[in-house]
């Protein structure tokens, strides 16, 4: 990790500020997400829930970088991303995010091994590195017995912690984890969410969105989203330290 | 990523949808056998026409009777005879008059039966002069060629061609041999050298004899003087025009022809069949060729389906490797290089496939089939074009989705 990723400690990881989102279809106008204020510290395990239609996928997409906002600034690790090219942004998502999706997807056509390597392949990691660090990811989740599976050969709980592995590859300062339990049976996420709490006792900064409570206690502290804004956020360990500014829009 | 991970992923993408690259490749494979079968074939037919009318002989004028009026059809001389003469022919002959004519074989033929001993065997029988065999390029295997010692004899002699000799006289030396016509027996002195069928004449089926036998002693009847044709052989190719303009205008001189359109007889040149039948056929091969290229446009369209397809449902592919890193020119790389893949694939297998059927082909029917490298590499450019256009058309529209956009499409 390079030092700008963690210039000061004060400096949050995450910082939104007065995030809007307005999606148009035809003179449809959507306001996904309005005034959103949120802060996290690295080293935080924060879950976003809400009811379904509250903002909370968009606000996973804004913070993965995978869709821009339409009004505020949003830094990641001291960087305004809302300013940066399309390539800039590609880097952005391939060294510091890593991300888990409910359909976990993963390509069909290639084994575990090579899935949690294609992170890498855009990074440019030359081949024997890369299915050095795939193996050690795939290690970390438990799967190294695994690796020359497809996924259709593997099982749901087993497919998520394939994309964990491909999450955590590069070694990103974030992992973006949305409804990853959401497509799995009860055993497979207790599974899941155990792998997670592991990750974030080793230091690792997880976001999980999710729209149930009982997933959403496994984090440390909970965010709560509701009509695009944030409604309420616990910080369970600190108690408000790093408490987000609510702002409604 | 560099460009050899990108090639990796696109021949990883090719191979691990086998069904849909094998259905592309062959869309793309058969259309370029075919126009590389179909352009080859019409090219071959060329060839061998041209050849064929090379072989008629070299520098070669052919003089008929009658013309052809831009009016109605073919103009002839008064009466059913011939207009052409003898006296035509030894006029071209002079060396005064023509000095550019190298030499005149004036032609009368007619379809006789040959008997000799118990065989009986119908051809065609041409009398003509000691020139013939230069004018027309023959020679003779064996034995000699008519003499103008023959001419002025009116000899009972006659040179055979090679198919005629071996249906007469089968395997035994036919030199020497006697071979009856009309009731006038003729020895055989020589027997000609093989030059090939024509698709007009079967030129190893014919019986040569003196021009004056063939008038006074066989065919008889009221065209004694008149001949059917008179060919003529110029020194040189460069002197070619100079000997038709000689011809012109001494048979019109002869014939007390004023004006071009009142000609009674034609003069034409080896070079103008040779036009002729080339443009017919360089229409059939450009008609071939149209019809090969609508297979392959045919193709085309089945591979810009495939293409259009594979990329729609890739949408989702597209957006995990964004989302993954991937930038829109890596994404845009990655199809150009399965697109590429797949029309070189196609093309490649589709030379080699056209080359295969064309030799069996080209044995089958006894036909040469002449590939044209101008035509094959234009199908394969324009199989690889199809397929990058309609490959990495989509694609870079998709690359250019927001990821998360492409990573929720169905």
């Amino acid at each position: 990790m390079t030092t700008d990723v963690l210039p000061v400690l004060e400096v949050p990881l995450l910082e939104l500020c007065d995030v809007g989102k307005t999606y148009r279809s035809g003179s449809l106008e959507v306001e996904a997400l309005r005034g959103a204020s949120l802060s996290i510290q690295a080293g935080e395990f924060v879950a976003i829930t809400g009811p379904s239609g509250s903002g909370k996928s968009t606000l996973m997409h804004v913070l993965g970088c995978l869709d821009s906002p339409t009004s505020g600034t949003y830094r990641l690790a001291g960087q305004d991303v809302s300013a940066m090219s399309e390539e800039e942004l590609a880097d952005v998502r391939n060294r510091r995010i890593g991300f888990v999706f409910q359909q976990f997807n993963l390509l069909a056509s290639l084994t575990a091994g090579r899935n949690v390597e294609l992170p890498l392949c855009y990074a440019g990691v030359g081949r024997v590195e890369r299915s050095a660090q795939a193996l050690e990811a795939l290690t970390r989740v438990g799967l190294d017995h695994r690796v020359q599976h497809r996924p259709g050969e593997l099982s749901g709980g087993q497919q998520q912690r394939v994309a964990i592995a491909r999450a955590l590859v590069g070694d990103p300062a974030l992992i973006l984890a949305d409804e990853p339990t959401g497509n799995l049976d009860s055993a497979s996420t207790s599974d899941v969410l155990g792998l997670l709490a592991e990750l974030h006792a080793a230091g690792r900064t997880i976001v999980l969105i999710t729209h149930e409570s009982d997933v959403a206690a496994a984090a440390q502290r909970t965010v709560r989203i509701f009509d695009g804004a944030i409604c309420d956020d616990s910080d369970r360990v600190s108690g408000g330290a790093h408490r987000a500014r609510v702002v409604r829009g | 990523m560099n460009w050899l991970e990108t090639i990796r992923t696109g021949l990883a993408a090719v191979r691990s949808h086998r069904m849909r690259s094998g259905l592309t490749v062959l869309g793309i494979l058969i259309g370029i056998a075919a126009v590389m079968l179909t352009v080859g074939l019409g090219l071959g037919a060329q060839a061998q026409i041209s050849q064929q009318i090379n072989s008629l002989g070299s520098n070669l004028l052919i003089i008929t009777p009658g013309s052809v009026t831009s009016t109605s059809g073919v103009r002839g001389g008064s009466g059913s005879a011939s207009t052409l003469t003898e006296t035509d022919a030894t006029a071209l002959a002079s060396k005064v008059v023509a000095p550019d004519i190298a030499a005149v074989a004036p032609t009368v033929q007619r379809s006789e039966s040959l008997t000799a001993g118990t065989s009986n065997w119908t051809t065609t029988v041409v009398g003509t002069t000691p020139d013939w065999s230069t004018v027309r390029a023959r020679t003779v295997d064996s034995g000699r060629f008519l003499t103008s010692q023959d001419m002025t004899d009116h000899a009972a002699v006659a040179v055979l061609a090679a198919t005629t000799a071996q249906q007469l006289f089968g395997a035994r030396d036919a030199v020497g041999q006697t071979v009856t016509v009309n009731g006038v027996p003729l020895t055989v002195v020589g027997v000609l050298s093989a030059a090939g069928s024509t698709s007009v004449a079967n030129e190893d089926d014919q019986a040569v004899v003196p021009l004056s036998t063939a008038s006074e002693r066989l065919f008889g009847g009221a065209t004694r003087t008149s001949v059917q044709s008179i060919y003529l052989q110029a020194q040189s190719s460069d002197t070619l025009s100079a000997a038709y303009q000689e011809a012109n205008s001494e048979l019109s001189a002869l014939h007390h022809v004023r004006t071009p359109a009142g000609a009674d007889f034609t003069i034409t040149s080896q070079q103008s069949i040779l036009n002729t039948a080339t443009s017919v056929t360089q229409t059939l091969t450009v008609l071939l060729g149209g019809i090969a290229g609508i297979s392959l446009l045919v193709g085309g369209v089945g591979v810009m389906n495939i293409m259009l397809v594979s990329v729609t449902e890739r949408i989702r592919e597209i957006g995990l490797r964004k989302a993954l890193g991937a930038t829109p020119r890596m994404i845009r790389r990655q199809f150009m290089i399965e697109a590429s893949v797949l029309g070189l694939a196609g093309g490649v297998l589709g030379v080699l496939l056209g080359a295969v059927a064309g030799a069996g082909l080209s044995k089958l029917i006894s036909q040469p089939i002449v590939f044209s490298a101008t035509a094959t590499l234009g199908a394969l450019a324009v199989a690889v074009a199809i397929g990058l256009v309609f490959g990495v058309y989509p694609a870079s529209r998709a690359a250019r989705l927001a990821p998360i956009e492409a990573l929720r499409s169905e």
